[in-house]
């Protein structure tokens, strides 16, 4: 059976260790996570945990019913599809030489990214946008050097009713 | 109203109706000590905290209450987790208490601690390190509530020294309310229908009920449906007791060591009822061949047990008695009156590979550990409360000892754990003081709690321990007799105490059969001692357990006697 990206997002008590519980069902299950990322919610007592994971279908109904059957997860929804909105945020380091420096800012515009942080070697580019977006990015600024990057991992929110 | 921790614990505790604790004192654990010995309840003192452990499960398993268990922290409370392994995998109701350095010395490397709660996260079914005394009586309350409700399992408190000593205002909490926990009780009767419609339209149905069904204390109504529907029943290991031994529907057990009839009526049947089962490895043998014939029900209240293993036809999330009382209704309600007709040729096909291909050994000179448990079973008629070890004699006591009800057999079935037995019957002559409880032990897995003899000693609970001695790790030698050329690896327990001496060392009583003729008068003796007796069955050394299926082949592919 063919093997899928799912993004899933959780509603979860924002208590100590619950993270753990969640990472560690996924590593004692064998399951496996591409992405995970976790903060608080309006309410302060619940949190909201984002996990993208890759498995075939039975595998990924055992991973939403064992989380499901934490008892810290308190809502669970699997946001893969066009129904939810997804986001990651990554900062790229790339490496600067002055006869690409026009050429990189370039992009940066075409991809409606920032640069945070300018040096004689190097801009730290800030983007946002869907799993495409960075990949073509990422494309983009490699023949140049990326030195160094740093991925949010992806979030997800479901739309609204129109 | 003001009161320490321990004292609050004392009230909730007598709340939620524990009058019985297994344990072990220690540094961390001197305040809730200290409040307990001034309550009525029952605290045992065991030998080694594993014992604790496996004993409150014993003590839930042949009663129906919560099991709890007090051990201190750091080594007391490692010393516990194979027992909630073992609790988690069979979905046994405990409350674990583990003592926990003072919290200011958390993550200090303190003298004695260990992060349990850490260690003990995926094999509870909820665990809690107390954050202060102002959150303790919630979290006792919601520990017994998940431990019971829902598919029980094991719940963990760590309690830091602190804790129990601070004092706070205390008012007691009527209710609990988990929002992220709602077990599904009442199953989808939609689905319950189809049931019926499978169960008339059927040639070759099975029952396949497991350790889910006496859980839900439902096997009477197991028993009722099966037979207005005359299906014939076959069990896990977990589930022996669900239906009587002795009745002609009986298929005995399935899988790996199950019966030909079982196995087979399982290959060929085209309808199974799968009623408090998950589908463990050792039932199923090869997945694609287990009932490919078969449309497939499966009721359980665990979401992630159905379609874990085995792909379903009907799947049904509920209550194993609420499900089985709505089918009986349902059957009430149908016409069933050619059903006799129907089954016959089916139940005659079930008769025949009963009497061609029986439970059977080779009748030798040597002493047979069946003929053991065989006589074991008619001295006792039965009625005895049968823990085991694990390996060949868990094998045995599961095939040559006849259940007739739920809660008589009690064995560590997921994990497989060693050592068990003792223990377990320790617990479960606590629960029932009036029953006969036996332990059928091997010579290796009896060694591995050995020491809780002083318990059951000090205690004044009669078990009786039988041991079926081959001076071998017999499963794993019979493995390697069937799969490794004969290579026993280590295998051989050539150094062992002598039983009986060390039966007497304890202040227990020690008796030994060599012969097929002593078996006899040993057993009655022993079974009729006052106190805890040790008997050894110095058994043929090489006797091995049939029917048996390779480890990943079809379950219809038994290499027999």
């Amino acid at each position: 059976m063919e093997e899928k990206k799912h993004t899933m997002t959780m509603l979860v008590d924002n208590q100590p260790g619950v993270l753990s519980r969640v990472s560690g069902l996924f590593s004692g299950k064998g399951f496996n996570i591409e992405s995970l990322c976790t903060a608080p919610t309006m309410d302060p007592k619940v949190s909201r945990i984002t996990i993208v994971t890759k498995a075939n279908p039975p595998v990924i109904e055992q991973v939403e019913k064992q989380l499901r059957k934490l008892i810290n997860v308190i809502k669970l929804r699997d946001m893969t599809g066009a129904r939810a909105v997804k986001r990651e945020m990554a900062l790229i380091c790339v490496k600067a030489r002055p006869d690409l420096r026009a050429e990189i800012l370039r992009i940066v515009d075409i991809f409606r990214c920032k640069v945070i942080d300018v040096g004689t070697e190097h801009y730290i580019i800030e983007v946002t946008g869907d799993e495409g977006k960075l990949k073509a990015l990422i494309n983009l600024l490699k023949p140049m050097g990326i030195k160094k990057i740093a991925r949010s991992g992806s979030l997800a929110l479901y739309r609204e009713p129109k | 109203m003001k009161l320490t921790g321990a004292q609050i614990l004392m009230e909730i505790l007598k709340e939620e109706g524990v009058d019985t604790i297994f344990g072990f004192p220690g540094g961390a654990v001197i305040d809730i000590y200290d409040e307990l010995i001034k309550t009525d309840i029952r605290h045992i003192l065991v030998r080694h905290e594993q014992g604790a452990v496996h004993a409150a499960d014993g003590y839930a398993r042949a009663g129906d209450k919560v099991g709890v268990c007090l051990v201190t922290s750091g080594p007391g409370a490692t010393n516990t987790v194979t027992g909630i392994a073992s609790a988690y995998m069979d979905s046994i109701p405990m409350v674990i208490l583990t003592g926990q350095v003072p919290t200011q010395l958390i993550g200090n490397d303190a003298f004695q601690e260990v992060d349990i709660v850490g260690i003990t996260r995926p094999c509870t079914k909820h665990n809690y390190l107390v954050p202060s005394a102002e959150a303790f009586p919630r979290i006792i309350k919601e520990a017994f509530y998940l431990a019971r409700s829902g598919r029980p399992g094991p719940v963990l408190i760590d309690i830091p020294k602190d804790v129990g000593k601070a004092v706070i205002d205390y008012k007691p909490i009527k209710e609990v309310q988990l929002k992220s926990y709602n077990p599904t009780y009442e199953p989808n009767m939609k689905q319950l229908r189809k049931v019926v419609d499978l169960v008339e339209a059927s040639q070759r149905p099975v029952i396949f009920a497991g350790g889910g069904v006496i859980l839900s204390g439902a096997a009477a109504e197991l028993t009722q449906f099966a037979r207005n529907v005359r299906i014939p029943v076959t069990t896990s290991l977990m589930g022996l007791g669900n239906f009587p031994g002795t009745d002609p529907l009986w298929l005995g057990m399935l899988g790996m060591h199950g019966t030909y009839r079982a196995n087979m009526s399982t290959g060929a049947c085209d309808l199974l009822l799968a009623i408090g089962v998950r589908f463990d490895d050792r039932v199923t043998g090869k997945t694609d061949a287990f009932a490919a014939q078969a449309k497939i029900v499966h009721i359980d209240i665990d979401p992630t047990s159905i379609r874990k293993n085995i792909p379903v036809t009907i799947p049904i999330v509920g209550d194993c008695k609420i499900s089985l009382q709505h089918l009986n209704q349902l059957i009430e309600q149908t016409d069933l009156t050619d059903i006799e007709k129907k089954r016959q040729s089916w139940l005659d096909q079930i008769e025949e590979w009963k009497n061609t291909k029986p439970l059977a050994y080779k009748q030798e000179d040597t002493l047979k550990p069946q003929f053991v448990v065989e006589k074991l079973y008619e001295l006792t008629k039965g009625e005895a409360i049968i823990t085991t070890e694990v390996g060949q004699n868990q094998m045995w006591a599961a095939q040559y000892y006849h259940f007739d009800r739920p809660n008589h057999f009690i064995t560590s079935g997921g994990l497989g754990c060693m050592g068990f037995g003792l223990p377990a019957a320790i617990g479960a002559q606590m629960a029932c003081p009036d029953k006969l409880v036996i332990d059928i032990a091997g010579d290796g897995s009896i060694q591995m709690n050995i020491q809780e003899m002083a318990t059951a000693v000090q205690s004044g609970l009669p078990v009786k321990v039988v041991i079926l001695n081959n001076a071998y790790l017999g499963m794993v030698r019979q493995w390697q007799e069937l799969f490794y050329e004969k290579r026993y690896a280590c295998t051989g327990m050539d150094c062992a105490p002598d039983f009986v001496k060390l039966a007497e060392a304890y202040g227990a009583l020690g008796l030994r059969a060599t012969k097929p003729q002593d078996v006899e008068a040993v057993l009655k003796e022993g079974l009729a001692a006052s106190g805890p007796v040790i008997m050894d069955f110095k058994v043929d050394r090489e006797e091995s357990v049939y029917p048996m299926v390779p480890a990943g082949a079809p379950i219809t592919e038994m290499l027999l006697v």
